[in-house]
């Protein structure tokens, strides 16, 4: 059955683009049924510390010049918001990478409360029964 | 024309894709089984989203009336 498969999300970056694009499918994913297993490594587990979860992380290359005022003009809830509302109706596990946690010299206290732990990759492994989408 | 009795009504109009989904589900969650619940939506992905969860949850859609600009579901909490 599709709706037991769990949904399985590495994020490697930490733009508001591609963090808003993961926040929507995991909210969708939990909206019908998914497990959902985000895996925070390099730029995306930056973006969630707490001290600047809420600032302005920019948009990826490809969205050229004009691609962060239509992010900004579009406004609408922040990622961070659309992932708390994630948690709210189902089962949505945030886990931060150890290796990207040593690498920037952080504690899981420096990070936002939406982050459920720190995992080794096995660990992520653990939780994933299919396809991992690399964000 | 309705003759059913909304038990609560949510404005989601303006609030972008999954916003209106998402609460939906949260007041569907808090209310009672029977409750009917009304969703304003100008959001283009709630014209799918909204009836595919509802189906998904195993709740009732009443009746999706397209308005000028939104559309409004109605919606019965069914367990």
């Amino acid at each position: 059955m599709a709706d037991t498969d769990t949904l399985s999300l590495v994020l490697f970056s930490g733009t508001d683009d591609k963090l808003n694009a993961a926040a929507v499918l995991t909210a969708g994913g939990a909206a019908m049924g998914r497990r959902v297993n985000i895996f925070l490594q390099y730029w995306a587990l930056d973006a969630f510390r707490t001290d600047r979860i809420h600032k302005d992380h920019g948009v990826a290359p490809e969205a050229g010049p004009e691609g962060h005022g239509v992010l900004q003009r579009h406004g609408g809830q922040h990622w961070s918001e659309i992932l708390g509302q994630a948690k709210g109706i189902g089962e949505v596990g945030i886990h931060a990478c150890s290796l990207s946690m040593e690498m920037f010299g952080i504690t899981k206290d420096d990070l936002d409360p939406l982050v459920d732990d720190v995992e080794g990759v096995a660990s992520f492994f653990l939780e994933v029964d299919g396809p991992v989408t690399f964000i | 024309m309705t003759t059913t009795e909304v038990s609560r009504s949510i404005d989601a109009r303006g609030m972008p894709c999954p916003g209106p989904l998402m609460t939906l589900i949260g007041a569907i969650r808090e209310g009672q089984v029977g409750d009917v619940i009304e969703v304003l939506s100008s959001d283009e992905g709630s014209r799918t989203d909204i009836p595919a969860w509802i189906n998904k949850a195993a709740h009732e859609l009443v009746e999706v009336v397209q308005e000028d600009g939104f559309a409004r579901f109605v919606v019965r909490k069914a367990r």
